[in-house]
């Protein structure tokens, strides 16, 4: 037993904690953390990690990506985490760029891969829809073939930039079987076609990211669709299991934790200092120590991944606890903040502790939908009571 | 990087289940259990002559020369036999307290029947008004005839019931709560001015209060300078205690899952109700968190880089998890079980008292954490 890098490891994990030393200036810094103009701040941010080569870490070096180890992405993940820069937005670069590397074919490969490394088409994911959410396969949104073309009818909702988006990757039905699993197919639509309408959800943080896109008759072309009709199920489960690998947040809870630490040691609490206060170390310590143990429950799921082992039932694990750990640290920062944690202000701070207040909120009511995306935190628990326990 | 034993540990580990399995049911347990030692003077020699008692005892004192990550190995297998023999008394205590003494002629003499199985020893440190606290010492030492003599009452002695010799905690100056001033003294149980109660805890132990009345001692450490090697010990102790904990996780959940299996209740097995699949798969998180926070600890004391301070963190982290997760998952085997749960055939109550146990040793969970925000936040 030992947690030692080797020292190849260790060389790359200098690199990469040097390059964002430079690369996240404090200018993009305080443009990521106004949340203005999310999407050329976004793009700029992930043309500096492409330049490097660093933009694509899940993609094999084939089609342009890093092919880095488990444990070379563990590492980059944490060092990015460690600098505060921020994540790739997601729905291109390692969720549907996975599935047309993996699944489509050369011409597709072609013709969306290198618009996706360049941040020049901007996707979203079209998968939940108002009566299927974690229960997906009750999926409706309807393709049917029309010459050369499918005709898409239907609605998708919570949609992440939509608004925004160039491109959405679709799950829809194509055939009628009885398993309801069979019958999806994987549709890549442009978003401009005719007869998509976009409507806005606005979120309980104040903010439009989410969405509902409605499909009327829309025409898109069968090129479009990736591997073989009626397999999209198998197509997107591979994908999903992606999704869940990088979801205990481990590093950004760990920075967190360093941050309420910090502000406990400056604001006072009755004649005293916060972090002197029993009741308060007693609320940091229990989701400390929780994380302790989060750490290293992710530490030996990578280990069996550098070994060679696929990710089973542990990513369901690593779900639930890292975002229950996430959503108590949100709470803790906001209630270590104190009533600025109310703000809605985005910028025109009256100090750098109103502008954590209100940073915090927005973290706080947006976290709450970690337990719910991704498969509910309850789905998850059915995953592992089936796979895990035999139940 | 790697979190699994490794091959020679997971052999030990898997001579000590086999060993079980042939040799220590639920029944075979209780023979022992039952008897008047409270354990079977046959099993422990068997640990013996397989080799098990030398594990933690360095080369040079003819022992195994095993590192804090074999202990855990061998004590996690324990704890999922629920060994009742008292191997963590007579190993990690007294043995432990043993191997860090400075009289080489004693530790020639003695360490080689602890090995051999021949020697039951006992530690006799806590004191009633100390509750966790290991250096609230009002037990003193008194030099007489060129040697020494200890008084004072010490309280839950593990081990105490059946121990030959008692290494005795006392105090050779500072006030009552320094941490300074301790010193280690061996005192033989039959010696004059010895009074050893005994009475048996919940999990089986056979342990003592035990009285000193001016009883002859040996001062088997520097004189008031004991504090290192008791501290070295603890944290073993506290480790040790933890692996145990994990290995009755293990079992308690797994007994649970295929009870619940077996039992119908509304015509199907209550495994069908999804109520009852998420707090199964609760307990089996609390396993998980619990046993990776093990390996996490146990990487970390083995690791030169791990600063004294980072070592106390881990250490009390790790037994305030296996308090808070132990009780959770012994706690939730009981309900699963329904009535049988509380029953005194089943094993689950066995195991949770056992559990309970180890969450009043040298510590609860509510005194780690005091002590890990400490460590961790005082400023």
């Amino acid at each position: 037993m030992d947690n030692n890098f080797s020292s190849a490891d260790i060389e790359f994990q200098q690199e990469v904690r040097a390059f964002f030393k430079s690369a996240y200036t404090t200018d993009l810094q305080a443009k990521v953390e106004s949340g203005v103009d999310h999407k050329s701040i976004a793009i700029e941010w992930q043309n500096k990690l492409n330049d490097q080569g660093w933009f694509a870490v899940d993609w094999p070096v084939e089609v342009g990506g890093t092919g880095w180890t488990p444990l070379q992405k563990f590492i980059f993940e944490t060092e990015r985490c460690e600098a505060g820069a921020p994540d790739v937005v997601p729905f291109g670069v390692k969720m549907v760029a996975p599935v047309i590397f993996t699944f489509g074919n050369d011409e597709q490969k072609k013709r969306f891969l290198p618009r996706i490394l360049t941040s020049q088409d901007w996707w979203c994911q079209g998968y939940s829809e108002p009566g299927a959410g974690s229960d997906l396969a009750a999926l409706q949104t309807k393709a049917i073939k029309d010459g050369d073309d499918y005709l898409v009818t239907g609605a998708k909702i919570w949609t992440t930039y939509a608004q925004s988006a160039d491109w959405i990757f679709c799950l829809v039905r194509t055939g009628t079987f009885e398993k309801r699993q069979q019958g999806i197919s994987f549709l890549l639509i442009d978003m401009k076609s005719e007869g998509i309408q976009v409507n806005p959800i606005h979120s309980i943080d104040n903010h439009h990211s989410l969405n509902e896109v409605v499909f009327d008759n829309v025409r898109v072309p069968q090129e479009n669709l990736i591997g073989v009709e009626n397999q999209g199920w198998t197509y997107a489960k591979a994908l999903l299991a992606h999704e869940r690998t990088g979801i205990a947040g481990v590093a950004d809870c760990r920075r967190w934790l360093r941050e309420i630490t910090e502000l406990a040691q400056q604001q006072t609490n009755y004649k005293g200092m916060l972090i002197d206060d029993p009741q308060f170390q007693t609320r940091l310590s229990d989701i400390e120590i929780e994380l302790l143990a989060l750490e290293y429950l992710e530490l030996r799921v990578l280990a069996k991944l550098s070994s060679g082992e696929t990710p089973g039932p542990e990513s369901s694990l690593l779900k639930i606890k890292g975002t229950e750990i996430q959503q108590s640290l949100q709470e803790l920062r906001m209630q270590t903040i104190g009533a600025y944690s109310g703000s809605l202000h985005l910028d025109d701070f009256e100090s750098d502790l109103h502008r954590r207040g209100s940073n915090s909120r927005r973290a706080y009511m947006y976290g709450r939908a970690a337990t719910i995306y991704g498969g509910s935190n309850e789905v998850q628990r059915n995953v592992i009571a089936k796979a895990v326990l035999g139940l | 990087m790697n979190f699994e034993y490794s091959e020679e540990q997971v052999a030990l580990k898997e001579s000590i289940a086999r060993w079980a399995q042939d040799n220590y049911s639920f029944d075979q347990r209780r023979v022992g259990a039952v008897s008047d030692n409270g354990f079977s003077k046959d099993h422990y020699n068997t640990f013996a002559e397989l080799g098990w008692l030398s594990v933690p005892f360095s080369e040079e004192n003819g022992g195994y020369g095993g590192s804090v990550v074999d202990i855990a190995a061998v004590m996690e297998e324990f704890g999922k036999a629920l060994v009742v023999e008292p191997v963590f008394p007579n190993l990690i205590l007294f043995g432990g307290l043993l191997e860090r003494s400075n009289n080489e002629a004693i530790k020639a003499e003695l360490i080689p029947q602890v090995i051999d199985g021949s020697l039951m020893g006992a530690v006799a440190m806590y004191e009633p008004q100390a509750r966790f606290d290991a250096s609230n010492i009002a037990t003193t030492a008194a030099e007489s005839d060129g040697g020494y003599s200890v008084s004072g009452h010490k309280s839950v002695v593990l081990g105490g019931a059946h121990a030959k010799k008692i290494i005795v905690v006392a105090r050779t100056s500072g006030a009552q709560t320094d941490e300074d001033g301790l010193s280690l003294f061996l005192v033989e149980a039959d010696a004059s001015g010895v009074e050893v109660n005994a009475y048996p805890l919940m999990d089986g132990q056979q342990v003592a209060d035990m009285h000193f009345n001016n009883a002859p001692a040996q001062l088997i450490s520097e004189l008031g300078n004991a504090t290192l090697p008791i501290k070295e010990v603890l944290t073993i102790a506290h480790v040790a205690l933890a692996a145990e904990a994990v290995g009755l996780m293990e079992v308690l959940n797994r007994t649970t899952v295929e009870y619940t299996k077996t039992r119908k209740q509304f015509g199907v097995t209550i495994s069908s109700f999804q109520a009852l699949q998420h707090r199964m798969v609760d307990t089996f998180m609390s396993y998980e968190q619990s046993k990776s926070l093990l390996i996490g600890t146990l990487v970390e004391l083995t690791d030169e880089r791990t600063t004294p301070q980072r070592a106390s963190k881990m250490v009390n982290a790790l037994r305030t998890l296996v308090a808070k997760n132990g009780k959770h998952i012994g706690d939730e085997a009981i309900q699963l079980h329904g009535g049988m749960g509380i029953t005194d055939e089943m094993n689950i109550g066995h195991y949770h008292k056992r559990m309970m146990m180890i969450n009043l040793m040298f510590g609860n969970g509510d005194f780690f954490q005091h002590q890990f925000n400490q460590v961790a936040y005082a400023s």
